[in-house]
């Protein structure tokens, strides 16, 4: 007689280890999604993760599958060694705007251009989260940053870099788009995007890359839901949601 | 390339290296284009491919060593290869490597520096071979002075990196990568540990927990503890892989020569010519110069009256020798920098120089 029917459950590849990052903080959310798709693809055991360095280094203490760590900027690299020497595994890489788009652009570029049948998970809070807020390359114009007290004047600092239409041209590169997750419908949106760029790499279609633009209230100095407004506001009206490039 | 009956090859310095990492079952290269080692990326990239392994130019020396970190982590014998230069590039990946505890070859092919320096051979890299990059840790380096000793102990290199899942180098130059001799190649030698499990690798979680390859921690205490599991392997090494070579050191010398690699060669030349002329000299090689084979040293250093260091650097691994040696009174230094090769006549002069 029993009508009870799970309709929600913690994942599967989630530890049981509460998220440590800061209230409000984009990690958690699409780290739990990554696990949902993780477990709905079935992938845990034929997965290998790269984690960056930023507040994200930590993300193995809260997945429940394979994952390296990686030197500032280079998770890319790593994860094609990974791939190339398990071509049946599936191999991504986590990482954030300071990591990937300061010190590991040349990594993210040439990944790209190789084609690397991978998937990359590219975290944009528009500063370096861990080391305190510091200004990053794709910090907003006038943004208030620990390294930029008086706001980001391109003059001494130039403009905020916009990777995904960076990579776009790149004929290795064959999907991209940007998401948020500033609420639910915009997470479901996000979860679909994740979903593709692993199963691109399943179906063997090549290289593509998720770009979530996330809040990080703590270094920004607001509450959540104030820092959410930012980005449906101002962030996104820079760095324009959608798909990118979609090729098969 | 391919060797015939008597399983003896004419071959070039930098080929010894490829061939021996092949049979020593390296199956993942990643390389970038710097002298004098290129030919190390040019045949690889032809030879990896016949043996079912990767391949890959990268686009930077930070880049092919972190891709040896990613294929390290993921099981694969794993190997790169650069030049002075790149090779500071290359520290950061090291650091990682030995942190992370895996398993990895670096071959250094040895240019003049600092700087962009020159393409001339040199061994102005010891420090950073033997004392390296940020952290506390070590790998085992060894110096070969002949293209055997390149082959054989490239071989020996990939068996150590999974015994001890530690990086290692070969620190050579570019008078080795570039000149040709005969190898013998012993077919019968199988790698030791390339069929050994290793359960701490990255392949999926099948049946088990995710697992972790990482280099930091946080938690107070947890660093300081793996870095004293690191110095007992360390200690482990030092006790079991030190090696060097005594030339004409049962004719009880008065004199020692203390010099490895290139001018540990050259060094005997140096003794035929004191022996022609009277002096009695001998010469204590350091073929792993991490670890260095301090007590040995100290040994044989007893029993002479003066012992030279020659180096192709301004005075690098001297002070090792100072290390060793109880009266460093003794020690006359020699070097030449800047891609400069001494010649075993120039080493004879110095010598007589300082015992008249």
């Amino acid at each position: 007689m029993a009508t009870e029917k799970i309709i929600y459950k913690k994942p599967d590849s989630l530890t049981d280890k509460n998220f440590t990052y800061c209230w409000g903080c984009g990690h958690s959310t699409v780290h739990k999604l990554i696990a949902e798709i993780v477990d709905e693809l079935g992938i845990r055991e034929t997965l290998i993760a790269v984690a960056p360095v930023g507040c994200a280094v930590f993300a193995y203490d809260f997945w429940d599958f394979d994952v390296t760590e990686a030197a500032h900027g280079r998770a890319p690299v790593v994860a094609t060694a990974i791939k190339r020497v398990h071509p049946d595994k599936t191999v991504f890489c986590y990482q954030g705007d300071g990591d990937l788009a300061s010190i590991g652009m040349a990594e993210i570029i040439h990944t790209a251009n190789r084609g690397e049948n991978i998937t990359v998970i590219f975290i944009n809070n528009t500063n370096y989260g861990m080391t305190g807020g510091q200004l990053a390359p794709t910090s907003l114009i006038n943004q208030v940053t620990t390294t930029s007290p008086k706001g980001r004047d391109v003059k001494s600092y130039g403009y905020p870099i916009r990777v995904s239409e960076l990579l776009a041209p790149l004929e290795g590169v064959k999907y991209l788009e940007r998401v948020k997750v500033t609420d639910a419908a915009s997470v479901i949106k996000a979860k679909k995007a994740l979903k593709k760029a692993l199963m691109n790499q399943i179906n063997n279609v090549g290289f593509s890359m998720v770009e979530v633009l996330a809040s990080c209230p703590a270094n920004w100095r607001k509450d959540p839901i104030q820092s959410n407004e930012m980005i449906d506001k101002e962030i996104s009206d820079y760095y324009k949601l959608g798909v990118i490039k979609d090729e098969k | 390339m391919s060797p015939n009956k008597t399983n003896k090859i004419l071959v070039k310095g930098n080929h010894a290296i490829v061939e021996a990492a092949l049979d020593a079952g390296c199956r993942f290269y990643a390389g970038y284009p710097i002298t004098p080692q290129n030919e190390i990326p040019e045949l690889m990239s032809s030879r990896m491919p016949e043996v079912g392994g990767t391949f890959i130019q990268a686009e930077s020396e930070l880049i092919s060593v972190n891709m040896v970190f990613g294929a390290a982590a993921a099981g694969a014998r794993a190997m790169t290869t650069s030049s002075s230069p790149g090779i500071s590039l290359m520290q950061e990946g090291i650091s990682y490597m030995a942190g992370c505890e895996l398993p990895a070859v670096l071959v250094n092919v040895m240019r003049g520096g600092p700087g962009l320096g020159n393409i001339q051979p040199s061994q102005s890299d010891y420090f950073q071979s033997v004392k390296p990059g940020h952290g506390d840790y070590h790998m085992i380096t060894f110096a070969p002075s002949n293209l055997q000793e390149m082959y054989d102990f490239t071989f020996d290199a990939f068996d150590l990196a999974d015994k001890y899942r530690n990086p290692v180098m070969i620190l050579t130059d570019g008078l080795l990568g570039q000149i040709m001799e005969n190898v013998e190649i012993n077919r019968s030698r199988k790698p030791l540990y390339l069929n050994t499990p290793k359960p701490w690798a990255l392949t999926g979680a099948k049946g088990r927990p995710g697992q972790r390859i990482l280099s930091l921690l946080m938690q107070p205490g947890v660093l300081e503890k793996h870095n004293l599991k690191l110095k007992a392997k360390y200690d482990l090494i030092t006790k079991t892989e030190k090696r060097f070579e005594l030339t004409n050191m049962e004719s009880n010398p008065d004199y020692l020569i203390v010099a490895f690699g290139t001018v540990g060669r050259i060094s005997k030349g140096t003794i035929n010519i004191a022996k022609a002329k009277g002096l009695n000299v001998g010469l204590f090689r350091p073929i792993t110069v991490w670890p260095y084979p301090y007590a040995e040293l100290k040994e044989v250093a007893k029993k002479v009256k003066k012992i030279f260091v020659f180096e192709m650097n301004l005075g690098q691994m001297v002070e090792d020798v100072k290390l060793a040696v109880e009266d460093s009174s003794k020690i006359e230094f020699y070097g030449r920098s800047g891609g400069g090769v001494p010649t075993a006549e120039e080493l004879y002069d110095f010598i007589k120089g300082k015992v008249k």
